[in-house]
């Protein structure tokens, strides 16, 4: 079991099948939050937070029920942002937390970028939930639970799924 | 006569208590799963057994996303009611709003796709039945599943070993996105939209029952054991626990064709059934 500081200080060290706990900041988007900051590298705009060596967790969190930071709040599945994700890890973007598998050209822009995919439990929001620690909503607050959100997240259990040259664990 | 706060309260009480604990049948499923997978797919059966725990403990859903709720109501001919549908919705609603469950749906399609707040409408399907009863059943359907649902309309001369290969092929190109290990519900015969229908009604079933025809009980039992062996594994990682369970309901169907729907669901199968009498 490997103890990880997120951002990632190495990520192509990390190996396809290595067990480890995330503790750190880690930015939450999906569909819509991906289609948007497309369109603004795009329009050649600034995007909302820098993506440089950080971590992007696919989530749709439930709402926070009181005295919680957050609900539940799982992986959701990573292939619907695999139109999105070379041009994000082009933008330094160092890693993804996700379920399922990804497509040969988000593997290829990993390899030549060095980034690495991470394979959260599926299905396992209320676990996940325990691990985050803090909650803030940084952009596109209008989408609800797809907003972008900056996560502090503690001992957040993964597995290496697609390491940094290409080797995968995923059937 | 059904009175509607009668109805709301049933469907209230039942998907607040669908998102936190699993069906003991699929509770059952799962651990021993756990007991008998090797490899990486223990550990995620191990995770999901410790979610599914967690959840129950402190009143979180097993899963974020909370679903569509589609509806199947089996409506005797005999009953005296009114307000069925608003009845269902607004136990629905109350739900998602009481048990903090995340609001899912969209108004439309394409064009704005606006959050409606309230995980409302729900799917509705209705059917009537001789009697004075009115049966509910509930499935929270999670997209990430929905998602690797496939129709496919088989020739009429398909055999048995095709039906088979159909409903591997789903999984294969479901791979890990469903979050297995997944129930499939498997609609064969009628239309192609019948075919749909019966596949989400399989879902309504406990895993612990079979199709009443015994050619069609093997079927189920061959399917599913096809499906766990092309690898899979729980969460996609490898394995030999792919599918917890498949059901198949049938229908009558043209003699030109074979309409095949394979619902799929993730592990967290969050069913409810509701039976409500009229009062004498």
């Amino acid at each position: 079991m490997k103890k990880l500081r997120v951002p990632l200080s190495n990520p192509a060290a990390l190996r396809a099948g290595d067990e480890a706990v995330l503790s750190g900041t880690v930015y939450s988007a999906r569909d819509q939050a991906h289609k948007r900051l497309v369109a603004l590298l795009d329009a050649g705009r600034p995007l909302p937070v820098d993506l440089g060596g950080q971590v992007i967790y696919y989530t749709g969190p439930a709402p926070a029920p009181p005295g919680r930071v957050i609900g539940s709040a799982g992986p959701t599945t990573s292939g619907r942002m695999d139109a999105y994700t070379p041009r994000l890890l082009d933008a330094g973007l160092a890693g993804m937390i996700g379920k399922g598998y990804r497509s040969p050209a988000v593997v290829e822009s990993m390899r030549r970028n060095g980034a690495v995919y991470f394979y959260a439990y599926g299905g396992c929001g209320a676990l996940y939930a325990q691990c985050i620690r803090a909650a803030r909503v940084i952009a596109f607050a209008e989408l609800g639970p797809e907003a972008l959100s900056r996560l502090e997240v503690e001992e957040f259990p993964v597995l290496v799924a697609i390491d940094a040259a290409g080797n995968s664990i995923l059937a | 006569m059904l009175k509607p706060e009668r109805i709301s309260a049933a469907v209230y009480r039942a998907v607040l208590d669908m998102h936190v604990r699993l069906p003991r049948d699929v509770g059952t499923r799962l651990e021993e799963c756990a007991r008998t997978e090797t490899g990486v797919g223990r550990r995620v059966l191990e995770h999901i057994l410790r979610n599914v725990g967690l959840a129950g403990e402190q009143g979180l859903p097993m899963c974020q996303d909370t679903g569509l709720m589609w509806v199947f109501l089996q409506v005797g001919e005999e009953l005296s009611l009114h307000g069925l549908k608003g009845s269902v919705s607004q136990g629905i609603a109350e739900a998602y709003r009481d048990g903090y469950f995340r609001a899912s749906i969209v108004q439309d399609p394409l064009s704005r796709r606006l959050n409606t707040g309230t995980n409302l409408p729900a799917v509705f399907h209705l059917d009537l039945v001789p009697g004075r009863k009115l049966q509910i059943d509930l499935l929270a359907k999670g997209f990430g599943s929905e998602n690797c649902s496939r129709t496919a309309m088989l020739q009429p001369t398909a055999e048995r070993a095709e039906v088979i290969e159909a409903i591997c092929a789903v999984m294969r190109q479901a791979r890990g996105a469903p979050c297995p290990p997944v129930v499939l519900g498997v609609g064969l015969g009628g239309t192609m939209d019948y075919a749909a229908l019966l596949s989400k009604r399989a879902l309504t079933r406990s895993l612990a029952d079979h199709h009443p025809d015994p050619y069609y009980a093997e079927l189920e039992r061959d399917a599913c054991a096809a499906v766990n062996a092309l690898g899979i594994g729980a969460g996609g990682l490898g394995g030999s626990c792919t599918a917890l369970g498949v059901a198949i309901e049938t229908s009558a169907t043209h003699i030109a064709g074979m309409p095949l729907a394979v619902s799929v669901n993730c592990w967290a199968d969050r069913r409810a059934r509701i039976v409500l009498e009229e009062e004498t």
